[in-house]
Order: structure tokens, then C-alpha cells, then sequence
């Protein structure tokens, strides 16, 4: 199914959600409004005709010093059809939150962690939203690019 | 009134068995693990980071170290993601010797495998056997590029430079030998009762769930689901070889075994018809500023000099955009996500890791199964940690 | 130790101390600790092609308890570096520590913020043996460098 074929079949049931659609070098992207994303995902998962059963990756990307901040990334594939899909969603700087996708797909529990380590964005509805990556007591986000790379040096003047 | 509690230990992150450094939390009762809790991160070292501080060439050498018993298999992901971003197109040649060098790094990650799976369940001799194969494989890495594990050996447009003279002979005389090898590792094991008591039944999970969780590799075609990257969206010519692709019946951990061994024979199969079918050419694409010209032309004409000295001090630029590649790797759907900003280092750099992801699903594989299996389950999701961690 | 301590240098004592170096270094007994790739390494040399049996070494002890040897193969990360330091103190002495590769020797190409700059920061370490990986011939000659260290331990000393 082609780009504009999938945002007419989006667009007869959420009429207002997809924001923009693009394709570069053969992938189809398209960009949601956050509060849609849940009842979106469930409806690309649940149509038999589009069935993108496969969650293949999920992300975060830190756009800093542009605003909207962080965008959420979906990587999604249709198992029967072997086609992808890209999802992005943006989010505020301040107090990222979105719905979580573990009801969709399972495989999303880890990758949700994760962007919650790595960024920040916090997923309602995550059965067991912590650190995964990180020690339980970190602070900080490293991939935000605010973050320097080399760590934060603690106030004590000690590198730990 | 006896009262029954449920115990919790502690198994890693040292441990013989967990292949790296994991942590999984084990709430027993008895012998029976009603929950598991894995904990990772110790091998955590800020890789996707680095890599946006380094250029898009410099991050070649990062992706070895992701996967790293199978380091070419990930420098192909990488560059093949660099490659579409930049839209540009590989000689025919250079296709050819990344297939075949991809499925002798299958063939040497699975040959590890089996042997470390074998030596947790507790058959030691295959790992001496299968390390033997491996050492074959890894000196035909070392002779084109100098190094066993770390290759590096692949480039944005290409490949560092042609095979070296001998490389087609010592190929051919491993292809011959090889599959007499798998049939000897399969007199140890797989018929062997006590191989079969261990594995058969053990941590099995259905197709729709391993959909759902978004298991890749062979994992998830042994639970009879054909999906495999190399038939499904081909990449680099594979469309242009014969072979099949093995799937299980029941999901379990026999079946995760037998389908690896018929991948290694299959593997095999893949590298004779490269070497036969083997175009002659060019490795590397034409294209001065994003590809190294050939040393004697930097010698001697002053454009090439500079492209060299742009590429070297501050890489190439790659256009605005992001793509997702992946290929199927010998753990699994390994992919990259890569954003780019116009500049010539990546704003994002998205490792998209199998072995992470096979792993979450380890609290549901162990679920009712006993302590001893929770070994053999580990080792047969086939993990590596620093693609698990990053 | 115990009574070597209080019989001090003389003839007696250096000739236990031969005997004694020559049984400490021909069968040193690693812990199995690989952590990132050079573990690999580290495993193949002690398969069939590059045997570490020869040098007495092809017990990887899983418990720290029963080894004399920690080779920290592989990046110390700061999550698993109270883990390091606990194995090295449950290891009884003597002990040894050999860095295996960049990364424990000196962080490595990863100098990031989760990745200690090098164990030797937290571990005395004995031998340090530089590559990305080293070769299993590499670490063989790191382990006989090790070799030669103890044969010139004095026992008073430890």
C-alpha cells in the first residue's frame, strides 16, 4: 500500500491525526498527534488489510534547542505485506509523557524502558516504567544532548 | 502448618552461564521460577552517544564492538544505513564479498554459540570442536584484514580494498570440509538422550507471541514463523543465491538448536555459490567525496589529495534525512535508525538490537520452568551483551 | 602468609620461596570474569588451538573463592564495578590481576559516562596487556610476563 493510500485509510477513522506524511528514499513516515497515538496503533495492528503486526523499534530523539523537544519513534512492519512504517510522535521539552503501546505489542515493554532512561519521556500505562540501562539512582538523561558526554562531574569535585 | 515462601536468588552478573554480564532475579519455589526479573546494563558504555560525536566513518569501528561475535555482520548494517541515506549505489563486487564474508560471520557466531550452549548444559567437548571451525574462519578474517574479531572491513561505498591472492583457495578448502564438521558436532548432540531431555520442551513460545514481542532470528523461525530479512527484503544481492530457511515446530530450545545447524549448513551453501558466482570489478564506489580514492592517485593528483585530507579531518556531509536499514544478522533483525542533520556526524545513532529485544522476552520464556533450564534458555536466545547494553 | 614471615631472608627461605613461586605460577587458576569482547579471546585461548592448559591454567574457576587469578577482560562499566571489586575481595590471597585489552586498561575508545577509565583505578593490577582485542598470543605473553612477576616474589613480602 502506498503512502497515500494508508493516510486515506488513517484519515476515515482519525480525521484529524496524521499532522504530516513524508517518504525518503523509499520509507514512509508519518507524523501523529500525541493523544492519537494509542487508538492509532491498536487500529494499524487490529485491520486485517494493514495488519503491522511486527513492532520492530521504538525510540527516542532529542531535537534540542528546537521545540517541540523529543519526538518518539516507531518502527513498524506489516509481517504478511512486508512493508514499513515510521511513526513519530512529538513531545514538549518539559515533562514528556505519552501513552504506552505494551497492550499493542509486548516487545514494547524494554524499548519504553529504555527511552525512559536514555530521554526522560515517561509512558502511562507502563506496567513497570525504571531504569534499565542505568543504575536505579542515576541522574540524569545521557542522550539528551544537553548531556555531556563525558558525564556530569558531581558536586563534590569527584568524577564518579 | 508447614508454610510454603517463595525464595529469591541472585544469579550474576558474574555467573559462567549468562554469556556477558546479566543479572537475572529468580523467585523460586523450590525448583520451579515463578518469576524472573533480568537486570541489564553492566556492559553499558554510552555507545549511541559517542557515536553522534564521531564522524559518519569514524563510527565504523563502534559497531564492531556491538555485536562482537559477529563484527562484520553489524559494520554491514551500519553501512548499508549510511549508504541509503546518501542514495548511493555499490559495485556489484563489493556486494558479493559482504555476502560472503556475512555468512562466514554466521557461520563463526553460531559456531560460538553452539559451543558455549553446549558447555552451560554441560557437554564440554563441542566447544573444542566448534572453536576449531571458528579459529578456520578467523584466520580467513585475519588474512584480508588484519584482525580476528574488530574487522572493520567494510566502508561507506564499498570495501577497504580487494580480497588478497590465496583468500579464494583457503575459502573453498574451509566450504569442502565444513560440512563434515556439522555432521560431527550432531553425532555429540542431537540425538543424544540426555541433549534431548534438556532442550525438548524447554522455554517454548508460539508465533503470535513471539510476534508480540517482537522476537528476530532464529528464535522466532523456530516457532514455525518464516521471516527471515535476507528473503523478505533482500539487501546487498542476496536474491541472487540459493538457500533455505529453516523453521521449528514447537518454539522450544531443540528446536532453536536444529534450526542454528541447519542455518550453518545453509551458510555454507551460500558461501560455495558466492565463490563461484563471484563478479569481477571495482570494491569501491565512484564517488570522491564520500569514498577514500586508491592510495597512488593521492600521491600523485592534487584533488584526490584533498578528497582524502576532507574525508580524514572532517568526513563526508550526508544530505538531511533518516532511514531505518536492517539486516538479518546471525542473533536476529539487527537495524540501525539514523538521522541525520546535514552535517557529517549523526544526530541520532540508533542501534536496533536483536538480542535486547529477544531478551525481554525471557521473564515469559522461563515462567514455570525449572531452575536448571533457566541456563539453557538463556543460552539458547543466544545473547550478546554489548549489543543488549550498548 | 604465616611462619615465613617471622624466619626473615636468609637460605631457607629463598629456596622456599622458589619452590613455593614455581607452584604459584604453574598453576594459576583464572576466575572467570570476560566481560565484553576480549572475553572471546580469552575463551579461545583456552580452547584447543592456543591451550592455556600448558601453563596449568584451563580451570576457569566460576567462583572467585577458589581462583588466584582475575583477568578483567573486557570494559568495566560503572554498574559493574562494584561487582569487580567484590569478586576481587573474595578472592583469597595471593592474587593476581592482569587488565586484558584497552578498556580495562585505560576505558578505551569509550570514554563516556558510563565507563570507568580503567581499572586499575579501583585494582592493583599486575600485567596489563594493550589491543582491541589482544590475540590469544598476546595474552599467553601477558600470562608469562606474569609467570616471570611471581617467580621473583619474595614471600615476606605477601
Amino acid at each position: 500500500m502506498d503512502l497515500d493510500g494508508l493516510v486515506s485509510k488513517i484519515k476515515k477513522n482519525f480525521p484529524e491525526s496524521i499532522l504530516d506524511a513524508s517518504t525518503f528514499r523509499g520509507e514512509i513516515t508519518l507524523y501523529l498527534r500525541a493523544q492519537d497515538l494509542l487508538p492509532i496503533c491498536r487500529f494499524l495492528h487490529d485491520d486485517p488489510e494493514l495488519s503491522y503486526d511486527y513492532l520492530t523499534d521504538l525510540c527516542g530523539v532529542d531535537l534540542y534547542p528546537q521545540e517541540p523537544r523529543f519526538q518518539v519513534v516507531y518502527q513498524l512492519c506489516a509481517m504478511k505485506a512486508r512493508q514499513r512504517l515510521r511513526l513519530k510522535v512529538s513531545l514538549p521539552g518539559v515533562n514528556p509523557c505519552l501513552a504506552s503501546v505494551v497492550s499493542v505489542w509486548k516487545g514494547a515493554n524494554w524499548l519504553e524502558r529504555e527511552a525512559f532512561d536514555m530521554f526522560g519521556i515517561t509512558f502511562e500505562g507502563h506496567p513497570d516504567l525504571r531504569r534499565i540501562l542505568l543504575t536505579p539512582d542515576w541522574e540524569g538523561h545521557p542522550l539528551r544532548k544537553d548531556y555531556p558526554l563525558r558525564g556530569q562531574i558531581k558536586a563534590a569535585g569527584e568524577e564518579e | 502448618m508447614a508454610k510454603t515462601e517463595t525464595m529469591i536468588i541472585n544469579m550474576g552478573p558474574q555467573h559462567p552461564s549468562t554469556h556477558g554480564v546479566l543479572r537475572v532475579i529468580l523467585e523460586l519455589d523450590g525448583e520451579v521460577v515463578v518469576k524472573a526479573t533480568p537486570d541489564i546494563g553492566y556492559l553499558h558504555r554510552g555507545l549511541e552517544k559517542l557515536a553522534e560525536s564521531k564522524t559518519y566513518h569514524q563510527c565504523i569501528p563502534l559497531t564492531d564492538r556491538l555485536d562482537y561475535v559477529a563484527g562484520m555482520s553489524n559494520n554491514l548494517a551500519y553501512v548499508l544505513a549510511v549508504e541509503k541515506l546518501l542514495g548511493m549505489e555499490v559495485p556489484p563486487r563489493a556486494q558479493a564479498i559482504r555476502v560472503l564474508l556475512c555468512e562466514l560471520q554466521r557461520i563463526a557466531s553460531h559456531l560460538f554459540w553452539l559451543g558455549t550452549h553446549a558447555h552451560d548444559i554441560g557437554a564440554m567437548t563441542p566447544l573444542f570442536y566448534a572453536l576449531r571451525e571458528r579459529d578456520e574462519i578467523l584466520f580467513l578474517f585475519e588474512m584480508i584484514c588484519g584482525s580476528r574479531l574488530t574487522p572493520s572491513y567494510f566502508r561507506v561505498g564499498g570495501l577497504v580494498e580487494d580480497l588478497p591472492d590465496g583468500f579464494e583457495a583457503k575459502c573453498r578448502e574451509f566450504v569442502q570440509t565444513f560440512p563434515s564438521r556439522v555432521d560431527e558436532y550432531e553425532t555429540l548432540l542431537t540425538m543424544n538422550k540426555i541433549w534431548m531431555r534438556r532442550t525438548q520442551g524447554v522455554g517454548a513460545i508460539s508465533a503470535e507471541e513471539a510476534i508480540s514481542w517482537g522476537l528476530s532470528g532464529p528464535i522466532l523461525r523456530a516457532s514455525n514463523v518464516y521471516w527471515d530479512i535476507r528473503k523478505a527484503m533482500p539487501y546487498s544481492g542476496y536474491d541472487k543465491y540459493e538457500f533455505l530457511i529453516p523453521t521449528g515446530k514447537n518454539g522450544d530450545v531443540y528446536d532453536r538448536y536444529l534450526v542454528r545447524l541447519m542455518e550453518m549448513r545453509q551458510s555454507n551453501e551460500i558461501v560455495r555459490q558466492v565463490l563461484d558466482k563471484m563478479p569481477a570489478g571495482e570494491v569501491k564506489a565512484e564517488n570522491p567525496r564520500v569514498v577514500y580514492p586508491p592510495r597512488e592517485k593521492v600521491q600523485e593528483s592534487i584533488e584526490a589529495l584533498i578528497h582524502h585530507f576532507h574525508i580524514a579531518s572532517e568526513g563526508f556531509p550526508v544530505p538531511e534525512g533518516e532511514v531505518y536499514t536492517s539486516i538479518e544478522s546471525p542473533k536476529g533483525e539487527l537495524g540501525f535508525y539514523l538521522i541525520s542533520d546535514g552535517s557529517s556526524k549523526p544526530w541520532r545513532f540508533r542501534v536496533r538490537p536483536p538480542s535486547f529485544i529477544n531478551l525481554g522476552a525471557l521473564p515469559r520464556l522461563v515462567e514455570g520452568m525449572l531452575v536448571a533450564d533457566v541456563v539453557a534458555i538463556i543460552g539458547s536466545i543466544d545473547i550478546v551483551l554489548a549489543e543488549v547494553d550498548r | 602468609m604465616g611462619i615465613e614471615t617471622r624466619l626473615g631472608n636468609n637460605v631457607l627461605t629463598t629456596s622456599l620461596e622458589k619452590l613455593v613461586n614455581w607452584a604459584r605460577r604453574s598453576s594459576l587458576w583464572p576466575a572467570g570474569f570476560g566481560l565484553a569482547c576480549c572475553a572471546l579471546e580469552m575463551i579461545v585461548t583456552a580452547a584447543a588451538r592456543y591451550d592455556l592448559a600448558r601453563f596449568g591454567m584451563e580451570v576457569f574457576r566460576p567462583s572467585p573463592r577458589q581462583a588466584d587469578l582475575l583477568i578483567v577482560a573486557g570494559t568495566v562499566t560503572k554498574k559493574m564495578l562494584p561487582a569487580v571489586v567484590r569478586i576481587y575481595e573474595q578472592m583469597p590471597e595471593p592474587k593476581w590481576v592482569i587488565a586484558m585489552g584497552a578498556c580495562a586498561s585505560t576505558g578505551g575508545i569509550f570514554d563516556t559516562y558510563a565507563t570507568v577509565q580503567g581499572i586499575d583505578q579501583y585494582l592493583p593490577v599486575d600485567v596489563y596487556i594493550p589491543g582491541c582485542p589482544p590475540r590469544p598470543e598476546a595474552l599467553i605473553y601477558g600470562i608469562l610476563k606474569l609467570h616471570e612477576k611471581i617467580s621473583q616474589e619474595k614471600l615476606t613480602e605477601r
